[in-house]
């Protein structure tokens, strides 16, 4: 192994020093309980109230409106399930989401429709991309919630979210968006944006696992998620998670500091990757190429089959992920790519590259130089690669 | 889920990869659809296995368990490579992950497509000795190739 790249970081990222060290004396010294009345308790409330300002400064909200939770899976429950409940007693029963979520949202809307909710899922173009005027036409007078996620964690496209938030504004329904792998990333500014509810979690952006937030806008009413203390201004229950929470805030600081130059650097890299590896035969790019999150890469290259590929750049010490059917864990490759109209044959040969601040050019040279070999090694011995370079079709009918 | 020392070397390492341009025999299972296709190559000689070669499109599994089954037959007379089951791979392999053990029935199932096909070039109805050898072998779940049947 010559090198150890990580370019899993939209699965998830190493906390940043500088995170770890405002968040370390939460641990061990001002460990106190926020609601406590003494001084370390004291201190720990107020580190947490700052930091609920420091959250929401990043993404243009109120600290009223910012709601500290588990992570991204638990704000996606929160906030698509708790408001279904809230409007079902309005006699309001349908829900609008995309069929590319991430399974935090499909689920819940999954749960939602045994419990009698009729859902909508708005089918993708083949870059990727919700058109708003399909969420247009698909609301009724008995839409509850739109859910559309902000940018995609396997193909990275990012969706016309100031579009549908419009939209929803205009016919008074809320808007949910998934902005899991969004934030911090580019550029998010709620006070100009018709978001009503908006998730994110602290390990996509160079923060600890198990810390997130839901942002809910003010005069939206949604009931409350976990029944115990005061905690969350009684929507939210449980001492609060004081150092994840710290930590959260000194990384959504950095993450939005000089966000579109460090964007920016992060593009051109990916850029320059997409290009190289597009020169292997019979490979593609999915996913819309500009309107995609910085460090996204998701290509497919026919003739090998993903979970071999992530094993074999996992042997050149590349870290990387796959929607293929064996990474999946069922029998079917990802949702996601099937949405876009991929074939399943083509779907199981998927590779996801992600990247952040922390890569550099050298990893992006010792990528460029190791798929087309991983690649080719296991063309080699796909017993259907000779059959492609033929031009023989071995997928279809 | 964690593959043994013994899958990732015959991932990693895999023995008898490749094509036998004069072979005997030619097998060929599983679907593109699924994932994952073997095909195996037989050379026999005197009722012996001399030589065996395959190629595999699929997970790190499927690759590993074809790699061990080639190395199960190479030796054997045609009798002994058709009692090679899937639990046999799987043992030499010190097991699979629940989800992968497909993979080792689709390693049996080249075998036997490979040896049906010598009978039949022999002119030897396989059905009888080999059995029916399907091409898909995700009978405990649904699977996309049985999607469009
Ligand atoms: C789009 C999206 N939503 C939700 C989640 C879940 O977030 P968490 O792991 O914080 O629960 C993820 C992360 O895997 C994600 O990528």
């Amino acid at each position: 192994m010559e090198r150890f790249v990580y370019a899993d970081n939209s699965a998830t990222t190493p906390i940043i020093k500088s995170v770890i060290d405002e968040m370390l004396p939460f641990l061990e010294v001002k460990f106190g309980n926020p609601s406590s009345l003494y001084s370390i308790g004291r201190e720990a409330k107020r580190a947490v109230e700052c930091a609920r300002e420091r959250v929401a400064a990043c993404i243009g909200a109120n600290p009223a409106e910012i709601f500290f939770t588990s992570g991204g899976s638990e704000s996606d429950n929160w906030a698509i399930k708790e408001m279904a409940y809230y409007q079902m007693k309005k006699g309001k029963n349908h829900i609008i989401t995309s069929n590319i979520e991430h399974h935090a949202v499909l689920h819940c809307v999954q749960t939602l429709a045994k419990r009698g909710f009729d859902v909508t899922y708005i089918k993708v173009n083949q870059n990727g991309i919700v058109d708003p005027i399909d969420v247009e036409n698909a609301i009724t007078d008995k839409t509850a919630l739109v859910s559309i996620m902000y940018a995609n964690n396997e193909i990275g496209t990012i969706q016309p979210v100031d579009d549908i938030g419009r939209i929803c504004r205009a016919r008074n329904v809320p808007f949910h968006t998934d902005a899991v792998q969004a934030v911090g990333h580019i550029k998010i500014d709620l006070s100009k944006q018709n978001i009503d509810m908006l998730s994110l979690s602290a390990h996509k952006f160079h923060g600890p696992k198990g810390v997130g937030a839901l942002y809910v806008r003010k005069g939206i009413r949604i009931n409350s998620f976990i029944d115990g203390g005061a905690q969350e201004r009684g929507k939210r229950a449980g001492t609060e998670n004081t150092a994840g929470i710290i930590a959260m805030a000194a990384a959504i600081e950095h993450a939005c500091k000089d966000i579109e130059s460090k964007s920016q650097k992060i593009t051109d890299m990916r850029n320059r990757i997409i290009s190289e590896l597009l020169k292997i035969e019979k490979s593609r790019l999915n996913g819309d190429l500009d309107k995609r999150l910085p460090g996204n890469i998701n290509m497919c290259f026919e003739g090998v089959e993903g979970e071999s590929l992530i094993l074999k750049l996992d042997m050149e010490g590349i870290c990387a992920s796959s929607g293929s059917a064996c990474t999946s864990g069922s029998l079917d490759p990802s949702h996601v790519l099937l949405a876009i109209g991929l074939p399943h044959e083509i779907a199981h040969g998927s590779l996801r590259l992600s990247l952040s601040e922390l890569n550099n050019q050298e990893d992006a040279d010792y990528i460029i130089e190791k798929v087309p070999k991983v690649v080719s090694e296991l063309r080699k011995m796909s017993p259907l690669w000779e059959k492609i370079k033929k031009g023989e079709k071995y997928y279809g009918v | 889920m964690a593959y043994s020392e013994k899958v990732m070397d015959h991932f990693a390492n895999p023995r008898n990869v490749g094509e036998i341009e004069d072979a005997d025999a030619v097998g060929e299972v599983g679907n593109p659809k699924c994932g994952d296709i073997m095909k195996m190559y037989l050379k026999i000689d005197n009722n012996i296995i001399t030589d065996v070669k395959f190629k595999t499109f699929g997970c790190g599994a499927a690759i590993a368990t074809s790699s061990m089954a080639t190395e199960l037959v190479k030796g054997k007379t045609i009798e002994e490579a058709l009692k090679v089951t899937n639990k046999a791979v799987m043992e030499a392999l010190d097991g699979l992950p629940p989800v992968k053990v497909h993979c080792s029935v689709l390693a049996e199932e080249a075998i036997k497509a490979a040896i049906s096909d010598y009978y039949q070039k022999n002119g030897i109805n396989p059905e009888p000795i080999v059995g029916k050898v399907g091409s898909c072998c995700h009978e405990d779940a649904p699977c996309p190739c049985s999607m469009d049947k």
